[in-house]
């Protein structure tokens, strides 16, 4: 039997071996982004609390509440959710100084210099049965609002965008406008 | 005499496809290396609520999931059609979470501790009691630092 000549075999088709193999990967691959709404929850409180000291002034106060049916009360108002932003928007800021928006003190701020900056807290809460989707949208409104006011800061002094701004204004920018929402203790009202 | 010699033209050429297996192989390494195979099979429903004002989530490796929906439909016979809490590969209970979260911790460094997030994999029909209770033992765990996993949408639906 004659022996075929030379060891060497066509290498064509590693070519194609290769693609196939590269396809599958380019298929497994999932480039999956997590994003996500980040908050910081508060630590547990500690027994020995005064709770005077945890008094806060009504005007000072902004109330959010979503009941079991997904209805939402802010500030003793029935409210839409399309609404909360600007509601929200008006109490963190209360342009016009009125009486019954929340007071402001006076901080020297880096870049701003005297500035004032509003005492209002947010303060949300929610029942055991509202709905995830309601609360994360609550809660995304609430942080447009802040979002918006940082930006339109941002867009008066620096002329960008708080997202463009470098780390010390950026910072500056926060701490005129620092995100404060409090969640109240959870209640059990509207049952499961 | 010129210094420059004109070429001549040698009839058609064709590109040699010899270096095209190395490109490919290039390519197939880069997605090698890139490709995470995801290590736990979610046993829950999870479709995420839309949000817009969304940040992305850095560090990954800092990040540890609770899982929280419907059972999928074939865990259903099994483990009900109420929303449950799935930590890893398993079903867990709320009083599960606070172990999870410190062998969450012991696994990372301890410098970055205090970095660490924990996402809520929520999916959007679920009531808030479960969350509330889930959030609860994150605080008794001292995890302060949670991120609620949502879509990117341009506009909330009603």
């Amino acid at each position: 039997m004659p022996r075929r000549s030379g060891g060497t075999y066509s290498a064509a088709s590693m070519a194609d071996i290769a693609f196939l193999l590269l396809i599958f990967f380019l298929v497994a691959t999932t480039m999956d982004v997590d994003s996500g709404l980040s908050r910081k929850l508060p630590p547990m409180p500690t027994e020995d609390v005064d709770p005077d000291q945890s008094r806060i002034k009504e005007r000072n106060i902004f109330v959010v509440l979503i009941n079991a049916n997904d209805q939402l009360m802010v500030e003793n108002q029935q409210t839409s959710i399309f609404d909360l932003r600007k509601k929200a928007k008006e109490f963190i800021a209360n342009p016009a100084n009125k009486d019954d928006l929340p007071e402001k003190t006076i901080k020297d701020i880096p870049f701003f210099g005297e500035y004032p900056v509003s005492k209002g807290i947010i303060s949300l809460q929610n029942d055991r049965g509202t709905s995830y989707n309601m609360y994360i949208k609550v809660q995304n409104e609430l942080a447009a609002a802040y979002n918006e006011l940082r930006n339109e800061l941002a867009m008066d002094k620096f002329g960008r965008r708080f997202d463009e701004l470098d780390k010390e204004r950026a910072d500056a920018v926060q701490s005129i406008y620092p995100q404060v929402i409090s969640e109240a203790e959870p209640k059990n009202i509207g049952g499961k | 005499m010129s210094k420059f010699k004109r070429k001549i033209k040698v009839g058609s050429q064709e590109i040699s496809t010899a270096s095209l297996p190395d490109i490919v192989f290039m390519l197939l390494f880069f997605f090698m290396v890139t490709t995470v195979m995801r290590e736990t099979s979610v046993k829950v429903a999870q479709k995420m609520p839309g949000a817009t004002e969304v940040k992305k989530l850095e560090r990954k490796s800092l990040v540890s999931y609770i899982y929280i929906g419907k059972p999928r439909q074939n865990f259903q016979s099994i483990y009900g059609t109420e929303p449950r809490i799935q930590l890893n590969d398993a079903f867990a209970k709320v009083s599960d979470i606070r172990d999870y979260v410190t062998s969450e911790r012991e696994k990372r460094d301890e410098n970055e501790r205090p970095l660490m997030t924990t996402s809520l994999k929520v999916d959007q029909f679920t009531k808030m009691g479960v969350i509330v209770d889930v959030k609860q033992e994150l605080r008794k765990a001292s995890a302060l630092k949670i991120n609620y996993s949502t879509r990117k949408v341009t506009e909330i639906e009603k």
